[in-house]
Formats: structure tokens, sequence, C-alpha cells
């Protein structure tokens, strides 16, 4: 792979999640082996004439074949992205990125906790961990969203939830009519969780702040901080740690990034001025 | 009583309590069960009670003449609700209604007050488990209106 020379893909499929998210289904236009990546990392995502972007993965990992993203339309690129159609063409530069520590979480209790869009770059870990089931003790998914028709991967949500080896508990900041769940943010769901605070890996993809006060009450039911992993997000532009864009403290969210330990990126997390 | 004990010594809310403090409050207490779409109580009722939720999902409503209820946030097992009880003027500031099925354990506020006042060492303890939930709530709402997860 030429990093900074981004390969062709074809939109195959354009799936709009809700009114403001959709994910774009890609396949390689050029004739090489099927792409692989691990979960949590990402690609630099190029609309031509328009400009790049970095975005995480989203679908399988075992999957080679087809490249996922699922993204917000909310700038200037992801808002020509959500203009895609199938067999447009977009430029791909990756897999980039440090990814989820799914090795290192077997043989413990693994819980996900997401935010809004956060959920797209942990999807990649729900299939991996339940592809790979025997090596994990408890599954659990927390996952926060703005309101019930915001949800992401609804559909899939549900199927999940049938399964007897993964919990899932979904809440919302603010219900309808007629919402019968969990209504409240995120970190509500926390002290409930069904999870071994002493054997548990926990993974969290949001909003910062939502992240900080994730840690607060994971801390709080026992977890150690190095068993806390989170997924920052940066303007990253060359996705190898060249042009320092994405600085974070010493780290760059690209290269050493953009899944950090908690334990090791405590001192700078939260604060203000990186 | 003796059941009651066994159900209460298990929950969180009280976890750690000594025996002496646990059947104190279990001389207020007793079983009670709300069918779906009950409510537990409504803005402005006397804050007579305290519930301790064993099962179920409740949900704390606010009442706006434009909107209707709306749902602030839910409460399951494992949760207490509310304070009112022990702050004056002992009048519930919000709606409580069952979502499905619930059983609480319910407390009388007034015995329990009594209690809380001629014995002060269980009158602090409950005093600082409540406000710990209080700090976790008022936590809680300022996420929600920060509205995090981006504009529509």
């Amino acid at each position: 792979m030429q990093v900074m020379f981004p390969s062709t893909y074809k939109v195959q499929r354009f799936i709009k999640e809700t009114h403001y998210t959709f994910t774009i289904e890609l396949k390689s236009l050029e004739s090489r082996n099927g792409f692989s990546f691990e979960p949590g990392q990402f690609n630099m995502i190029y609309i031509f004439g328009v400009g790049e972007i970095p975005i995480s993965i989203s679908g399988d990992p075992n999957k080679s074949g087809i490249l996922v993203h699922t993204t917000r339309a909310v700038g200037t690129v992801t808002k020509q992205m959500a203009k895609l159609k199938k067999d447009d063409i977009v430029g791909i530069r990756g897999p980039f990125g440090k990814p989820w520590p799914v090795k290192e979480a077997i043989g413990n209790d693994v819980l996900l906790v997401a935010g809004g869009i956060g959920l797209a770059p942990l999807r990649p870990v729900i299939y991996h961990l339940l592809s790979n089931r025997e090596y994990y003790g408890r599954i659990i998914l927390l996952y926060g969203a703005r309101t019930p028709q915001d949800i992401l991967y609804r559909k899939e949500l549900e199927k999940l939830r049938s399964r007897l080896d993964i919990d899932i508990i979904v809440t919302v900041d603010r219900a309808v009519k007629n919402w019968t769940g969990n209504v409240g943010v995120v970190t509500t769901l926390i002290p409930r969780a069904p999870f071994d605070p002493l054997n548990t890996i926990a993974m969290i993809c949001g909003p910062e702040i939502m992240m900080r006060y994730t840690i607060v009450e994971l801390i709080k039911r026992g977890l150690s901080k190095e068993n806390i992993y989170v997924s920052m997000e940066r303007n990253m532009k060359c996705g190898v740690g060249f042009c320092g864009h994405c600085q974070y403290g010493t780290e760059f969210v690209c290269k050493d990034g953009p899944v950090f330990n908690y334990k090791e990126i405590e001192h700078l997390f939260g604060k203000r001025e990186i | 009583m003796e059941s009651l004990e066994k159900i209460l010594v298990q929950h969180p809310f009280v976890e750690g309590l000594p025996s002496e403090h646990i059947s104190l409050i279990v001389g207020c207490a007793k079983n009670a069960v709300f069918e779906p779409g009950k409510y537990l109580f409504k803005e402005n009722d006397e804050a007579n009670n305290f519930y301790i939720i064993r099962s179920g999902k409740v949900a704390i409503e606010i009442y706006s003449p434009e909107v209707g209820s709306i749902i602030i946030q839910t409460l399951g097992e494992g949760d207490i609700i509310g304070w009112s009880w022990m702050v004056p003027p002992y009048q519930w500031r919000f709606d409580a209604r069952a979502v499905e099925l619930t059983r609480v354990i319910e407390l009388d506020a007034t015995c329990l007050r009594n209690k809380c006042e001629s014995d002060p060492r269980l009158g602090y303890e409950l005093m600082k488990r409540v406000a710990n939930v209080f700090e976790q709530r008022i936590n809680a709402m300022r996420l929600q209106l920060l509205d995090l997860y981006g504009r529509k």
C-alpha cells in the first residue's frame, strides 16, 4: 500500500441509517487481495474534488470483500458523501491506527459503551467478539442515543438482542411518546450493567465528555484504569504521523491511536487546550 | 418481616449498613407492586413514601401544558426513587409512573424521618446515600442538557 496515494473504490450500496447518518459499502476497483483491517482502525476517505476525512471502519473484519463506513453529514466532505450514489467512485487510504484490544480482552468480560455515532467504530468489535464467542466472558453493550429515531443500526441491534450471549442495553436522552425503553444518559446504565469489574475490559467510544463521565462511573464500579480503552477523535490529515494535525500531547491520534489505553493518556484526557 | 429484611439487605442502597439500622428501616417498610401505567406519585403530592426498586422500570416525568408528559429518566432494579421525602416541604417535584410491572419496597417517609431524627447515625448514613444518588442524577441531567450527540 502506498500510504499517501488513495486506492479507488466504488460505492456498492448507500444506506440511510437515521436522518443524518448513513453507511456506505465500498468495493475495490483494483485487482488486489481483499482489504483487511482490525476493529477500531480507520480509513482516510477521499471525495475527489472536495477533500479527505478520517472515518472509522464499521464493517465486519472477517469479511474482506466489502468495506463499510458509517458517518454523519456535518462537514464539507461528509455532506458530499451523503449525496453518493451506487457506482460513484471514492478514494481510500488505509487502514490506519491502533485497534481495540480484542486480543488482550480474551478470557475477560467485555463492556462496550457507545454514545451516538460512537457505535460505528465499536461495531467491528461486536462482530469479532461474536465470531470468537468462546474466548470471552460476558459481552455487554451499553448504547446511548439522542432520541429513539437516532438509534444507529436499529434492526441489527434488535436482532442481536434476541441472542442469549450478548447483553444490549439502549437508552435515549430524550424520549418520545410510546417509547418504553430507558431514558437517561448512557452513564446511568453502568451501575446496573451485568459485568465483573475485576475481570472486565471496557471499550468506550463517543463524545469526549461522555467518555469522561463513563470513566468516572466505571472506576466507581471497580474497574482499573488499565482496563479502560477510549477512542479519540482529532483532525487528521496524513494518517501516518507526518503532519502533526492530530497531535495529542506527545501522541499522534492517527498512529498512536485512535484507540488509547486510558491509563496512558489519563494526564491528557479532559485537558481543554490539547 | 424476615423475608423483607433479606430482600432489603441485598439492595445496593442499603448495602453495608449495620444490621440494627437495617432493622430500623425494615420497621417502616412494606412490599408494593405497580402495574404498567400506574403512578407511584404525582408532582405536588405529599412525599409520604420513599421507594427502593426491586424489579421493573419507572419513568420520572415532568408535565408541561404545551408538550404533555416528558420522561426525564427511567429508573430500574437497584435504583431508589426520590429524595423529596427527606427535604422540606416534603412534596414530590416530578411524576413517577411504572412503565412495566414494578416491584418496590415502599418505606413510610414519616416513620423513616422520625427514626433518622432519633438516631442521627442512621440519619447521616441515609443522607449520604441519598446525596450520592442526588449527585448522580444531577450529573446525568447536566449531560442530557448538553445534547452531546449533535444537532438534528
